[in-house]
């Protein structure tokens, strides 16, 4: 014996998966939707997603080393994730100064300040797109079409055509079919308009078992439940569930950014009560709400009360309350 | 379809390399270290002196109080001192050393014995048998057998359960038992079933050990009472809440034990060497222990005299190889790790593991980031990471209020952190905290 013998307390095995591996599977499941958003904007939506994670990946570096004075960890592909998630929030086409705004926000605001990875309540690139939401409302909401075009959103152009009293069959002449939706030749923020891409990182996901299907189903079967209500009682006035799951980020947020490991509810019945409270959220936006899109807000929302939910929705102990079933 | 116990476990990779080594008689040992304290309770009270002569299966030890153990001689020799040794525990604990007289002939007899399927003794004799052979767990509680025996009369008793699940990785020494002792294990049960006067017992196997389940399968034919109950494979099914669970459906108390669902739970390994003890009066001087570890030369099981020490079985494998890091008393998943090889192989031990370089060292522990995998794996319904958080910061009656006295130590939780987070080490000391606390109270 070269080196002296190791003494741990057992366990003495442990399985392969690391927080690194998780990290980059995340990243590996979000190229099919970066490729789309190639061939939809091109160079646009390159430069976007690089700027964005260069920036996140040098405010976390420069916070760390500089202000922190702590060991510099952006290797772990946190910040990777939020500068790409980030990126896929926004329209191609923002000021590239607005982007590193918003990772500044993201990274150093909503990660950073709270502790760093594992410690942030909120999700960071959901909080950097809803500061330049907010600030910039003009060029957040300035969507570069597929054609060239700056247009509304699908959403979008429902909300104003509902508002001034037009029904959903004329509607329907100006947005995409459901197909085009679905494969995402459409506008919108550079991540989120390829339902099929982002279906196929979702499910990539799912087999590799980061996440569970607990909270993108439930998110995306309570938005279905409740848009399908409202349009079966009145189908001029409201958009099909059909519409509303393939349009805006509900693909998005429901497997990507609503299953933000440190943001979401730890039990599964958690999960599924954070899940509802979303989608009834961002139903209620969508339909009653200013704003044409809520997937954002209701998962911000949401992530407040993951603390609460997780204190109050724990796992079933073993043996207790459980029915005397003796023979 | 499988049974198993619904909530949580892992599937850690089996790397059972002995099961098809059939099992080898080690040779006598010239020299050993038999502790007094191989069980859960009080200690064995020393009856020997130094010096002194003592035949093998003589009680050396005798029983210290209800909760304790008769601690036999396991070979002929004479007492050379009462010394301290390092036991797997770490601990120096009170051992008595034996140096074995080579020219005793009854150290070399051989020991195996036909098979013997009358039972003759009556329930209390078997009792009292049990008892004096100081039989104890041998799946790795090591709690002393006959105390849980002892049951209340009027106590609603239905069923005995038999342990045949071994779902530690690499260990393999029950299921040679089983392979090798198969009729004998049969009689056992039926030992035990008459003792407590039961109709019903269930042998539970995981489906990593088809033969084992095919052979019981055919004896058990002409048995009445006695099933089989193939299960799925998943860690850790071997404890006895989880079992019970997985064969039967029935959820063992908070706090409670088997009995209270009228269920006993014995280990494959403990029902043999009650049919030992109880057919042919051999106490519990010996045991199946497997050898094993991917780097060694030849690994293997062998029937070891309690005492011996570990470098005899390593010396057996063909030495430690180049690279060894760590050296495990029992499975990866809950054995201890032991500091050399003068440890004694006790009644608990149940396999030595050897490690190399590649497995040894733990992953450096990053930031929980709050995957909840240790909630989902966890088979009793706990929360590891809060549990660790709570004793880091000293909240320890918060911890209790979190159910920490019911965690069974399995080790799930940091074996699937995939921040390699020390989460039951810190739960391990927030119990023996919350233990104190509560012992102060009362």
């Amino acid at each position: 014996m070269s080196q002296p013998i190791i003494i741990s307390a057992s366990p003495h095995v442990h399985s392969s998966k690391t927080s690194k591996k998780v990290m980059y599977d995340v990243v590996i499941a979000l190229i099919p939707a970066f490729l789309v958003s190639l061939y939809v904007f091109g160079f646009s939506a390159l430069l976007l997603t690089a700027v964005a994670v260069i920036s996140c990946l040098l405010f976390e570096y420069l916070i760390q080393k500089y202000l922190l004075k702590s060991e510099v960890t952006i290797g772990d592909g946190s910040a990777l994730i939020t500068g790409i998630l980030l990126a896929f929030n926004l329209p191609s086409g923002l000021p590239i100064w607005m982007i590193v705004v918003g990772s500044l926000v993201a990274i150093g605001v909503a990660k950073m300040s709270f502790g760093g990875l594992g410690f942030n309540i909120f999700n960071p690139a959901l909080v950097g797109r809803v500061f330049l939401l907010i600030s910039f409302p003009v060029q957040m909401t300035s969507w570069p079409l597929p054609d060239g075009i700056t247009g509304a959103t699908t959403l979008g152009i429902i909300k104003e055509g509902l508002m001034f009293g037009d029904t959903m069959t004329n509607i329907s002449a100006q947005i995409p079919s459901n197909m085009d939706l679905f494969i995402g030749i459409t506008g919108g923020s550079i991540g989120e308009m390829s339902a099929l891409a982002l279906l196929l990182g979702g499910i990539y996901l799912l087999v590799r078992k980061v996440i569970s299907w607990h909270i993108p189903v439930t998110v995306l079967v309570t938005m279905a439940v409740m848009t399908g209500i409202f349009w079966v009682i009145n189908p001029e006035g409201y958009a099909s569930p059909l519409i509303h799951i393939l349009s805006g980020g509900a693909i998005l947020g429901a497997f990507f950014m609503a299953t933000d490991m440190v943001t979401s509810p730890m039990t599964r019945k958690g999960m599924i009560i954070f899940a509802i409270g979303i989608a009834v959220i961002t139903v209620v936006i969508r339909l009653f709400g200013a704003y044409p899109e809520g997937v954002s807000f209701a998962i911000l929302i949401m992530n407040a009360f993951v603390p609460l939910i997780n204190t109050y929705f724990k796992p079933r102990r073993f043996g207790s309350k459980i029915k005397a079933k003796i023979v | 379809m499988l049974k198993t116990f619904p909530k949580g476990g892992i599937h850690p990779s089996e790397n059972k390399i002995t099961s098809a080594k059939a099992i080898k008689r080690m040779a006598v040992p010239s020299l050993v270290n038999v502790p007094i304290e191989q069980h859960i309770g009080i200690p064995a009270e020393i009856v020997v002196e130094t010096k002194q002569k003592v035949s093998i299966g003589q009680v050396i030890a005798k029983t210290g109080g209800f909760v304790s153990s008769n601690i036999h001689s396991p070979v002929a020799g004479t007492v050379t001192k009462l010394d301290k040794i390092i036991d797997s525990s770490g601990y120096k604990k009170q051992c008595i050393v034996i140096r074995t007289d080579a020219k005793d002939p009854s150290n070399f007899e051989e020991i195996e014995m036909p098979l013997k399927t009358d039972i003759e003794l009556e329930p209390k004799a078997i009792l009292q048998k049990i008892t004096d052979c100081g039989i104890v767990g041998l799946g790795g509680a090591t709690f002393p057998s006959q105390v849980k025996l002892n049951v209340k009369e009027g106590t609603n008793l239905d069923y005995l359960i038999i342990n045949g699940v071994e779902c530690e990785p690499y260990l393999t020494a029950d299921h040679r038992l089983m392979l090798e002792k198969s009729e004998e294990i049969v009689v056992g049960i039926k030992i035990l079933m008459k003792a407590l006067q039961l109709k019903k017992a269930v042998i539970g196997i995981e489906n990593n050990k088809k033969d084992a389940i095919g052979l019981f399968k055919s004896i058990i034919k002409k048995e009445d009472g006695i099933q089989v109950a193939a299960l799925q494979v998943k860690y850790p099914q071997g404890g006895e809440k989880q079992l019970v669970r997985a064969i039967l459906g029935r959820e063992v108390p908070k706090n409670g034990l088997p009995l209270d669902v009228g269920v006993i739970v014995y280990n494959v390994g403990t029902i043999f060497a009650i049919y030992e003890a109880i057919q042919f009066n051999k106490p519990l001087i010996e045991r199946v222990v497997t050898v094993t570890g991917k780097k060694l030369e030849n690994p293997s099981n062998f029937w070891v005299k309690i005492g011996t020490p570990i470098k005899d079985l390593v010396a057996e494998v063909g030495g430690l190889p180049e690279g060894t890091r760590k050296l495990v008393n029992g499975g990866p998943m809950m054995g201890k790790a032991i500091k050399n090889t003068d440890v004694p192989v006790t009644k608990g031990t149940s396999g030595i593991l050897v490690i190399s370089e590649d497995e040894a060292s733990r992953g450096k522990a990053e930031n929980c980031i709050r995957c909840g995998e240790c909630v989902f794996v966890c088979p009793m319904g706990l929360e590891p990471h809060l549990l660790m958080n709570l004793t880091e910061k000293g909240f320890y009656e918060k911890a209790a209020a979190e159910d920490i006295m019911t965690c069974i130590e399995c080790g799930s939780c940091s074996y699937v952190c995939p921040s390699h987070r020390p989460l039951l080490d810190y739960i391990r000391f927030g119990k023996n905290i919350v233990k104190k606390l509560e012992t102060a109270k009362n």
